[in-house]
């Protein structure tokens, strides 16, 4: 009844037999001309398409130049049409890719591309094998390696920052025999260990808030001794039991330890290498880092806030939930200015970080708020029968998101992870603000040369850069339909 | 598991506190880091720029250059950074500079409520307008209606209001950040006028596509004292920057140059002794040097680094410059203008 | 472990505080927003509230307010019809239109919006846009040119009051006849053209109310000066540029949702309808769009906030925006921790009212719907 006047109440009028399906003129008249309205479209959007093709072909090809040396080439003269001015780009080309790099140390940048590129590609590609492997090249070797490679390296670490980190895995190490002989045992076997830990824990906290140094009959107390000392003890109980020799986390423990020291050592080794300081870093290398490790950190960052949201613990809820949705309200560009601006002012006078670094800082804490409620999609999309089932096994809650949750979780959100990641590399555009000079901000300084001072000159680059941010995104965005569809096949869901 | 957190609590919290040990003097800091962190523009021709390789030349540069040469007799020991109006100041409160060469003028508010000091005046400028010829415009005072472009955030920006205002004229301010990117607003169109420091002016004009469309107005609408700037709080911070400029001045004055300045060590001119720190013939030294914690020879350092007042001028802002710009004001008290160096003894 | 993630936490801001403190004293600034009343002494270049120059910089920021919000919402609209518009024309039967649609989707969704905006800012308008001097003329009272948009700016004289109770009561009648309508067509099935109806009532009764006040309304036509333009209402560039490309930029998301939202409607509501006999059009609108809505209204709502939070970018041209203004202020009074803090309280009060708004929105029309 209520559709009543919808309702034909005439039959209609009968429609003639279908010309041959497979004709040209069937196919035009079908998908091109089946209505008058449809016909129309068709020949306004075709004419606007044409006109543009064709201003684009005339500007970017007919009309462009070619060759030259300086603006003179691109200017016209005698009133003909001059098209893209295309030296300019193949002159700040250079200028693009490396920022102010110095041009003799170029290389270390394409090694990195290269290193960079050769561990992307397999890691990519779902046929290739040894996916853990590439794991971490691509997470621990690479970014080390980068690093030394793109500053320089030789970083002249102090005895003091060694003696630092061997003091805090010592103290670490005192919490092994909770993990390896469990709460009540290892309490009472390293009763001693933790004691000492939790004396170097309280000392250390009551030294920085009182700013003063305790001393004991005139001999200062000193924090890092005591965890020395609470790290020898757990040590000795570990080794003293055989369970404790064999135990996979002191296997864990060393191996970490170990990589620490050596990335550190690695990090104050001198390869002779000219140091490059941040400042001279600019152009797609900008970019290219700031988007990189944006990703990098804000997948686990992510992973770990969408569990603290998760969690069924009220004060890890309100942290995760709060951070957030207070990152999610406001614009990036307020979070780097925080990070430009006001970082300094909340760190210990001296204490300083480099522009670049704080930039990083802010995109990859920015990202991670966006990059937790995708991980949030995919896990509320993992049936709760998973969580049972994991549960009843009696699987803890961190093997349960380990080896049941979290590899279906991701799998379902890597489409939403890819767009979320497009959608970073552009934003990082937005450093220019902050005064780094990135890819756009390279090509702006560039085009304002006024040795290639000319009606075309900004047109040209803009188009250029342009298509190279559009190659970039629109790559990732066909990997992201192309993920989609394979993982569409087992279980669409 | 409590354990572990609480693990990682004491290895952040170690990480801090091992940071937190910070020399009290910016001189030390400086010392020992081997270099200065010196904050300069963005790229105002001749008075800071890079070139393709990222070389800074100009008149704040040098400024930067002839502190360090007073700190390490090597004015290549300093690293800059370009900041825009907007960071300049957080970029010294948060001590990631050392000091800020940046076009910077001296005002009541930035001295004393801001937080900072200045230690000298060496370029003593005004603000001033530029438009293009094909207006026609001969005064400041024609310009009712007109679109300016201005920096934002600087004392530029007010003055202009200020000037407007008395006048009783109107106008439609556009506030830009950055200045490559002010001159190239003006050079598209999107104002009639630029205004900022006279002397900024003409280093915009001569980037601009056609400098010779465009004509400097006679008018000059403020006082603008322009000097280098440090944190409020280490005096002996603000006097090695203070007498690194009068230095220069007392070196101008005395004729000693950086060609010269070794041959003039055996002068036996007192004064001359005194500034390049030549011991007496009894063997005593003047000390000037070490009493601000620098070596004897500080200041034969900054001129055999960088040179003295006029070769600093005339290399990046007078004759020897696309600029060619006058002394004027800015010539020694000797000869008529304000600079002016209380003397080294 | 809770405690102790609570502890850490306090003892970061303990930390952050301290140093903050210890920071500012070195350098003997205080925090505290007593600055806000002090006169900012700088110009804008389009304030919707009186402000000059001697108005304190607590004005200023609110100027900046409301011009952010001018932006967001105009970009909300624009972005709202050009985005339904190519979602739908993207699975339009006409390949040349969904082709179209999809090119216009994949070029400009893959190019930062930020770029776009500077091409559009320096580029488009500012160097193909003629100078004032050879602006483009409508009739000689509206202007375009690289120094923006001028047009008459209406000047409401006494009486216009009428007009304005025309204005009421034309929306309390298209209300009234909308519901009319519903209720119509809901007992005897007939349709009536409610849209046109109440758009006919909304542009009739303001004139009639005006008409009988003698029409107290006149123009502030611009007038040609030395330079450019005087008097009426101006367009600054930055705004046109701005709204152009995030316009342009956000469309592509919102095309997207759409075409997910209507893609989202089983086939066979389409088939149902065009089996009643609904033309393709009707099809469209009263069985399609609105099934596909509760699919396209949540990204909708992250789009909006994309859009509103994207409005920042101003800064980079200098539109006078919340963010651009609060970077004069913090240049001039150096409260970079203040400053932060307006900035995020504000965007974060924006973003909390836009969701909850959208979400009662949405909310309800899941309720009418079901």
């Amino acid at each position: 009844m209520v559709l009543a006047t919808y309702v034909r109440d005439l039959e209609a009028p009968k429609l003639p037999p279908p010309s041959n399906l497979k004709s040209i003129r069937h196919h035009l008249r079908e998908n091109y001309f089946s209505s008058l309205g449809s016909g129309a479209m068709t020949v306004v959007l075709g004419s606007l398409l044409l006109w543009l093709a064709w201003r684009i072909v005339g500007f970017a090809i007919i009309d462009a130049v070619w060759t030259g040396t300086s603006s003179e080439a691109c200017v016209s003269t005698d009133g003909t049409v001059i098209g893209a001015c295309w030296p300019v780009v193949s002159q700040k080309f250079g200028q693009w890719i490396y920022g102010f790099y110095p041009v003799a140390e170029r290389w270390r940048i394409n090694i990195c591309a290269v290193a960079f590129v050769a561990g992307l590609v397999p890691m990519l590609t779902p046929s290739v094998p040894y996916k853990m492997v590439n794991v971490v090249y691509l997470l621990v070797v690479f970014p080390l390696a980068a690093f030394v490679l793109l500053t320089g390296g030789n970083f002249d670490l102090s005895p003091g920052s060694y003696a630092g980190v061997v003091c805090l895995a010592l103290l670490v190490a005192a919490s092994l025999p909770l993990l390896i002989f469990g709460v009540d045992e290892g309490t009472s076997r390293n009763s001693l260990g933790l004691a000492l830990a939790g004396a170097a824990f309280i000392l250390w906290g009551a030294s920085f808030i009182s700013q003063v140094d305790f001393t004991v009959f005139g001999v200062s107390l000193d924090s890092g001794l005591l965890s020395v000392a609470s790290g020898c003890v757990s040590l000795w109980v570990i080794l003293s039991d055989s369970v404790g020799r064999r135990s996979r986390a002191l296997r864990f423990w060393s191996v970490g330890i170990v990589a620490l020291l050596a990335s550190m050592l690695l990090l104050d080794i001198d390869f002779g290498l000219v140091p490059v300081e941040t400042a001279q870093w600019g152009g797609l290398t900008v970019t290219l880092v700031v988007s990189i490790t944006g990703i990098a950190a804000s997948l686990p960052l992510g992973i770990l806030l969408a569990l603290g949201r998760q969690s069924n613990m009220p004060a890890i809820r309100i942290m995760s939930v709060g951070f957030i949705e207070f990152v999610r309200g406001v614009p990036l560009i307020t979070v780097l200015f925080m990070a430009s601006v006001m970082l300094p002012l909340f760190l210990p006078p001296g204490m300083n970080f480099d522009k670049l670094l704080r930039a990083l800082v802010g995109v990859a804490l920015f990202s991670s708020a966006y990059m937790a409620e995708v991980v949030r999609g995919g896990l509320q999309a993992v049936p709760k029968g998973q969580y049972e089932g994991a549960t009843a096994l009696g699987l803890s809650y961190w093997q349960m998101m380990a080896k049941i949750i979290l590899p279906q979780a991701l799998k379902i959100s890597i489409p939403n992870i890819v767009s979320n990641f497009i959608v970073l590399f552009k934003d990082t555009t937005l450093v220019l603000i902050i005064g780094l000079f990135d890819l756009l901000a390279m090509a702006q300084t560039g085009l304002r040369d006024a040795a290639w001072a000319s009606p075309v000159t900004a047109s040209t680059g803009y188009l250029a850069i342009a298509l190279i941010y559009w190659a970039f995104c629109f790559s990732m965005s066909r990997y992201a339909i192309y993920t989609e569809r394979r993982l569409h096949t087992g279980h669409k869901r | 598991m409590k354990k572990r957190i609480l693990n990682l609590a004491v290895a952040l919290g170690a990480a801090l506190l091992a940071s937190t040990q910070v020399s009290a003097s910016t001189l030390d800091d400086v010392k020992q880091k081997g270099f200065l962190q010196c904050g300069v523009s963005q790229g105002v021709a001749g008075f800071s720029i890079p070139d393709a390789e990222g070389k800074w030349t100009g008149f704040d540069v040098d400024i930067c250059r002839a502190v360090a040469a007073a700190i390490f007799n090597d004015p290549t020991k300093v690293k800059f950074t370009p900041l825009s109006a907007k960071d300049r100041f957080t970029a010294l409160q948060s001590g990631e500079i050392d000091l800020l060469s940046r076009t910077t003028t001296w005002t009541m508010s930035r001295d004393t409520a801001m937080g900072f000091m200045f230690p000298a005046t060496t370029y003593y400028d005004g603000q001033g307008f530029m438009v293009r010829k094909s207006l026609g415009v001969d005064s400041a005072l024609k310009l009712d209606g007109a679109a300016v472009c201005a920096a934002t955030g600087t004392t530029t920006e007010l003055n202009l209001a200020d000037y407007f205002k008395a006048h009783g004229m109107k106008y439609q301010g556009v506030a830009i950040e950055d200045s490559t990117q002010l001159r190239q607003a003006y050079d598209e169109g999107r104002c009639d006028v630029l205004t900022t420091e006279q002397s900024i002016l003409y280093s915009q004009r001569s980037s601009l596509k056609q400098p010779d469309d465009h004509v400097v107005l006679p008018e000059i609408v403020s006082k603008e004292p322009l000097g280098p700037m440090v944190r409020q709080g280490d005096i002996g911070w603000f006097n090695i920057v203070k007498w690194t400029a009068f230095a220069m001045l007392n070196a101008e004055e005395l004729g000693i140059t950086q060609a010269n300045v070794e041959e003039m060590k055996a002068s036996t001119n007192p004064e001359i002794q005194r500034v390049l720190g030549v011991k007496n013939a009894d063997g005593t030294a003047p000390g000037f040097g070490p009493g601000i914690g620098l070596d004897e020879q500080w200041a034969a350092f900054i001129v055999k680094g960088v040179g003295n007042y006029s070769e600093i001028f005339e290399r990046n802002l007078g004759a020897q410059s696309p600029l060619k710009v006058k002394r004027g004001v800015n010539a020694l008290w000797k000869d008529g203008g304000f600079q002016y160096a209380p003397p080294i003894r | 472990m809770q405690a102790l993630a609570v502890v850490v936490l306090l003892f970061l801001f303990f930390e952050v505080t301290q140093n903050m403190r210890s920071n500012l004293s070195r350098m003997n600034q205080d925090f505290g927003f007593a600055f806000l009343s002090k006169s900012a002494g700088f110009d804008i270049v389009q304030a919707l509230v009186p402000y000059s120059t001697g108005s304190s910089y607590s004005r200023a920021l609110f100027v900046g307010f409301l011009n952010t919000l001018l932006i967001s919402a105009l970009c909300i609209v624009a972005a709202t019809f050009l985005g339904f518009l190519v979602g739908v024309m993207r699975l339009s039967k006409n390949r040349l239109a969904a082709g179209v649609a999809t090119l216009y989707i994949e070029f400009f969704r893959n190019v930062p919006v930020l770029l776009q905006i500077f091409v559009w800012y320096s580029l488009v308008i500012l160097q193909i846009l003629p100078a004032p001097k050879n602006a483009l003329a409508v009739f000689d009272i509206a202007y375009l040119s690289n120094r923006g948009m001028i047009m008459p700016l209406p000047i409401f004289g006494e009486g216009a009051i009428y007009g304005l109770v025309g204005l009421v009561s034309a929306i309390v009648g298209g209300l009234a006849l909308v519901f009319w309508a519903n209720y119509r067509q809901n007992s005897t099935g007939k349709p009536f053209p409610k849209f046109w109806g109440s758009l006919g009532l909304v542009i009739v009764f303001p004139f009639c109310g005006l008409a009988l006040a003698g029409f107290p309304i006149t123009f502030d036509v611009p007038v040609r000066t030395a330079f450019s333009f005087s008097g009426g209402l101006v367009v600054v560039p930055e705004l046109m540029a701005l709204f152009l490309a995030l316009s342009i930029y956000y469309a592509t998301y919102i095309a997207e949702a759409v075409r997910a939202g209507i893609q989202a409607v089983n086939h066979g509501q389409t088939e149902a309808a065009h089996a009643l006999g609904l033309t393709r059009g009707q099809t469209l609108r009263k069985v399609v769009i609105p099934q596909a809505m509760r699919v396209v209204v949540p990204p909708l709502i992250s789009i909006y906030l994309g859009i509103t939070k994207a409005s920042s970018l101003a800064v980079a041209i200098g539109y006078p925006d919340l963010i651009a203004i609060g970077g004069t202020v913090l240049n001039q009074t150096g409260k970079a921790i203040e400053l932060v803090s307006i900035w995020m309280v504000i965007y974060l009060c924006i973003s909390l009212i836009m969701s909850s708004l959208m979400n009662w929105f949405n909310n309800r029309m899941k309720l009418v719907e079901r």
